[in-house]
């Protein structure tokens, strides 16, 4: 026969193998070790890369193809609600807070992965892996853009979106989110992946943008409800990603396995730390609620994450450390949270409120063992307070953790009364930390953490005061002169809600949208 | 057994999806919320192109599921014909 029967196309195990491993070479000018110089310092075993697995098995072609669908229906979406003022369909303007914390604290996380899995994408001497980091590094520039994109069309309308960037680096409490993600970026190439590719996408990401996104849906945000699904739509397979990743370590070599469960234990509480933000921001934020914080956790970390540690127990890993701490906290950080930026609401990019009585209401239903004795009484005192004229806004700076960088407002382990302080000597210096966990992790590695960039130090020693600026003027206010550093409008970025640019803007504007007046 | 779960936008294109995923898994337990649904199933949780591009009308890649996704969890097995998720323990 002279005619070649048409050739089969390949199946998907045999395109993935062609279109990565089969890129690969073995270099014969260099040696592995100056190729990939970070691969070995951190103590991980690798023997065989070639064990490594995509249960995805996505190559670049499909990557492309189905990231540009991705991207039309998103950009068609944000389009249409933008033209369509849909920014006033929102329930409530106390709601655009809660994106205010995502845009100025989340986004700039986003980036700062797009970074990171850039360079553990060119770290790891496997081909596997490379080619999986090089595709979620460009997930996450994509989130980090089409975040900005959506939210830029708030920025038009509301306060305390502008400068983004500039607040990130400099705004007290952003330095919780920031900090975490500088901690995962300067590690090792492993540990940057069980971080972020496992400790955080797989065990927690699913709390930011699952219920807290679908909540957006609910309180007539199209914008975030489409940004976040879209961005989770590529959460799958970074989950994915971080439980091969782990699997593959744990598999390569048993030395690893103490290495990887002391990451698991670190990132896990890192990780759960900086989602106190979230926690408030779905108990106190969203005007309409799909489900508390506490049932959030439950489903996402108690089950899912009980499921994925047994099913891990075969290599010999336990579930991460403290816990015990974790399970009493659920009924408590939303509350000591939001309870801490209502004092501080003086200082942050966003307002604060009490919540009405519905909402209150609401909470001692989702919170009956907490909300009605220890918070409601200290939010109705507060109300009673503001109502005769005396809103208290906290001028005194917080003691900050060590490790978390989180105000000292958690309580101890058993008493919710009593706030939790925990100390440590290095190097003749003392250092304080907010639990058990911010100080063990301190302790396995001091001089990383020696170095943190605490705002409440930088401030008291002077370095956060606009440049020109003169501490020694007669009637020098140092709150004022912090807040031109953060660029932040006094009266207008900050304090309550009520009383609020945007409280009257919104008010005006859907007045306009629903009426002739 | 633990729970394995994938959750999928409440929109058009993913409906006929979930349509399969329900018919092809009849333990699994579909959860509602606003602008999403999470589907869990006890021990494994199969998605079959077969039924799909019944109920679509068209071919259809195992692949496009990665447009409508939210999350999921569970190991993944992918092949041409099925998507499976479960849990060794
Ligand atoms: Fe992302
Ligand atoms: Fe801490």
């Amino acid at each position: 026969m002279d005619m070649q029967a048409t050739k089969k196309k390949l199946n998907l195990k045999e395109k993935y193998r062609a279109m990565t491993r089969d890129l690969d070479w073995n270099p014969s000018y260099q040696k592995l070790e100056d190729i990939y110089p970070y691969a070995s310092y951190e103590g991980v075993k690798i023997h065989d890369w070639e064990k490594w697995e995509d249960p995805f098995r996505l190559t670049m072609d499909a990557y492309w193809k189905y990231q540009a669908e991705k991207e039309r229906k998103l950009y068609a979406i944000i389009d249409a609600y933008a033209q369509n003022n849909g920014h006033l369909n929102v329930t409530d303007a106390r709601y655009l807070n809660a994106i205010k914390i995502l845009l100025t604290g989340v986004t700039p996380l986003e980036y700062m992965a797009h970074r990171g899995f850039a360079h553990a994408g060119r770290q790891f001497p496997g081909a596997g892996p490379r080619v999986a980091c090089l595709m979620q590094s460009l997930d996450e520039i994509r989130h980090a853009q089409t975040q900005i994109h959506s939210l830029s069309n708030y920025n038009k309308f509301y306060n305390g979106f502008h400068e983004f960037t500039h607040m990130f680096e400099r705004v007290w409490f952003l330095s919780v989110s920031r900090s975490f993600f500088d901690d995962a970026v300067s590690a090792g190439p492993f540990e940057f992946i069980v971080s972020i590719g496992f400790s955080f996408e797989y065990v927690l990401t699913n709390l930011l943008f699952v219920p807290f996104v679908s909540g957006a849906a609910y309180n007539g945000d199209m914008g975030t409800m489409t940004f976040g699904f879209s961005a989770q739509s590529d959460e799958a397979r970074h989950m994915t990603l971080g439980l091969e990743a782990i699997k593959f370590i744990l598999e390569q070599d048993p030395a690893n396995v103490p290495i990887v469960q002391r990451w698991i234990d670190k990132w896990t509480w890192r990780g759960y730390r900086v989602l106190t933000l979230v926690a408030m921001m779905m108990d106190y934020m969203l005007p309409k609620r799909i489900m508390s914080w506490k049932e959030a956790w439950e489903v996402y970390f108690e089950e899912n994450g009980g499921a994925l540690f047994k099913d891990l127990a075969r290599y010999g890993i336990r579930p991460p450390k403290w816990l015990d701490q974790i399970a009493q906290d659920k009924d408590h950080i939303s509350h000591q949270a939001w309870c801490t930026f209502y004092n501080y609401a003086l200082a942050a990019n966003f307002h604060t409120w009490i919540p009405s009585e519905e909402e209150m209401d609401w909470l001692a239903r989702k919170y009956p063992n907490s909300f009605d004795k220890y918070y409601r009484p200290r939010l109705e005192y507060w109300r009673e307070q503001a109502a005769q004229g005396n809103r208290f806004y906290n001028k005194t700076l917080p003691m900050l953790c060590q490790t978390c960088q989180i105000p000292m407002l958690f309580t101890e382990p058993g008493d919710p009364t009593k706030i939790c302080y925990r100390e440590a000597d290095y190097k003749g210096e003392k250092y304080h930390f907010c639990s058990d966990g911010c100080k063990e992790i301190f302790e396995n590695e001091p001089e990383k953490y020696i170095q943190a960039w605490l705002p409440v130090h930088q401030v008291y020693q002077g370095n956060c005061f606009p440049e020109g600026t003169d501490p020694t003027a007669e009637g020098f206010d140092p709150l004022a002169a912090v807040l031109r550093y953060y660029h932040l409008e006094s009266g207008r970025d900050n304090l309550d809600f009520e009383g609020s640019e945007d409280q009257r803007n919104f008010a005006a504007w859907r007045g306009q949208a629903t009426t002739n007046a | 057994m633990s729970t394995v779960f994938i959750a999928l936008q409440a929109n058009e294109d993913a409906r006929p999806i979930i349509e399969a995923i329900c018919a092809d898994n009849p333990h699994a337990v579909l959860n509602e919320a606003p602008g999403m649904v999470k589907i869990d199933a006890e021990g494994r949780l199969v998605v079959r192109r077969s039924s799909i591009e019944e109920r679509l009308g068209r071919a259809f890649d195992l692949q496009e599921l990665q447009v409508n996704l939210i999350t999921l969890s569970g190991h993944i097995d992918e092949t041409e014909d099925e998507f499976t998720l479960s849990w060794n323990a």
